[in-house]
């Protein structure tokens, strides 16, 4: 359990780094961002109670928010995201999820892929609109959480195959 | 009692997202508005010493492209002296008892800057042990970038022009002619002018500069130059798109203005008022 725990500090800290040092500055054709961030939400464990995934969620969104002056719109996208989790897991891996024996790495790959699709694209949706808070701005959001929802599930499943070894 | 503590217990995980939720709609909304972010804001000594030490290693890639600009800055300067000292000097005095500039200038660096959000703010390297607080003006050698909005001990941070939340009272150079600056969010390079009155002689390629009506701004700090412009729906006021001077996507140094006599001023407006 203490390992648990300590990974999961290491991986708030360095995803954090990463997000507001680099990841936020490459503004790919001008405003294309990865939320890599979002790869703590999808890795807590998959039978952690529900109201702590809320509460880790809530805080790393809130860091960055404070990094990148954002108001609360990076805390808010990661609390929907956390709070649909449940369903979402009930949906993508079905029964084997119910007994709550799974871990993320050893699910099938397209299982996960849904996982990690449907999570992402919640969280950039919400984070896009609260940003622009203004429906005059629909294409804006639509078109952005398109983009960069492509481009964190490409750096998340890339993430994935690098460290994969080392959980197994 | 037992059916609420039953209840609470039931949807305990609703509640505590729904408590969450409405805290980071607050701090959304807050942010929204000008002056409210207090608690949400990068110029702690946290965020802040991150960003610079970050940026010590950042900014020796741009090194070139500053010295560049201090050259070109350098030689305007000397071209203004030389000028100055072609008048004739003799009907020049000085009055020692008082500052015949009321502008301060105080040069900062660009520890964070941001381009691509709709709400953008700078982060500088300055904050109120260098007498830096809220409402100052900041500027580069080329032009405005922002209004200083909030200050910890060691650090700023700046609402950048490209914000909507910001608006700059500016003018065209040639006419005197005044409107806001500005920003739709779309694009870094180019900021909105609106109110521009229709009377106005608006040409393509003329230059906007600060008006000195806010006083936070001194008069005549160059801004951009009109891209295009159209009549708005009403056909009395300009819609102007305006090229900045600056390049914000790279910003560096910055200098930031403190008005000595804003107290002066404002309380002289506020009589009028009366």
């Amino acid at each position: 359990m203490n390992k648990l725990v300590t990974t999961n500090i290491t991986r708030f800290i360095l995803l954090v780094l990463l997000q507001v040092l680099i990841l936020s500055n490459i503004n790919f054709l001008g405003f294309i961002n990865p939320y890599l961030y979002v790869f703590f939400i999808l890795l807590l464990p998959l039978n952690l109670d529900h109201w702590k995934v809320l509460i880790y969620s809530f805080l790393i969104g809130i860091v960055i928010d404070v990094f990148q002056d954002s108001g609360g719109i990076n805390a808010a996208a990661s609390l929907v995201a956390a709070y649909f989790r449940p369903n979402i897991l009930k949906f993508a891996f079905g029964v084997s999820y119910e007994f709550q024996t799974i871990k993320f790495y050893q699910t099938p790959f397209t299982q996960r892929l849904t996982y990690i699709l449907l999570i992402v694209f919640i969280h950039h949706f919400v984070l896009f609109s609260f940003a622009y808070f203004n429906f005059t701005y629909s294409l804006e959001i639509l078109k952005n959480t398109l983009f960069s929802g492509i481009f964190t599930v490409l750096l998340i499943v890339i993430s994935m195959i690098l460290f994969r070894k080392r959980y197994r | 009692m037992q059916q609420i503590i039953n209840f609470l217990i039931k949807y305990k995980n609703t509640l505590l997202f729904l408590l969450l939720l409405f805290i980071s709609l607050v701090f959304t909304v807050q942010s929204h508005s000008y002056h409210k972010s207090k608690f949400i804001n990068s110029a702690n000594s946290l965020t802040g010493g991150v960003y610079n030490w970050a940026n010590d290693i950042d900014e020796y890639f741009n090194l070139k492209e500053y010295n560049d600009r201090l050259v070109e800055e350098n030689k305007y300067l000397r071209s203004r002296l030389g000028e100055l000292n072609a008048k004739n000097l003799d009907t020049i005095y000085q009055d020692t008892s008082s500052f015949d500039n009321p502008y301060q200038f105080t040069s900062a660096k660009v520890i964070r800057n941001q381009f691509s959000n709709i709400d953008n703010y700078i982060l500088v390297d300055k904050g109120e042990k260098d007498s830096i607080h809220s409402d100052l003006g900041v500027i580069t050698s080329r032009g405005i970038v922002g209004i200083v909005e909030e200050s910890s001990r060691n650090f700023s941070r700046v609402i950048s022009i490209l914000n909507t939340n910001s608006s700059i009272s500016v003018q065209l150079k040639n006419t005197n002619h005044f409107g806001s600056l500005l920003w739709n969010g779309k694009n870094p390079n180019i900021v909105q002018l609106e109110e521009v009155p229709r009377l106005a002689p608006v040409k393509k390629g003329d230059t906007i500069t600060t008006d000195g009506r806010s006083y936070i701004f001194p008069k005549g700090i160059p801004v951009g130059v009109v891209d295009n412009f159209e009549l708005d729906v009403n056909q009395s006021y300009y819609k102007i798109n305006v090229r900045l001077f600056n390049d914000m996507t790279n910003v560096g140094y910055v200098y930031i203005i403190d008005n000595q006599n804003l107290e002066e001023l404002q309380s002289l407006e506020t009589e009028n008022n009366e």
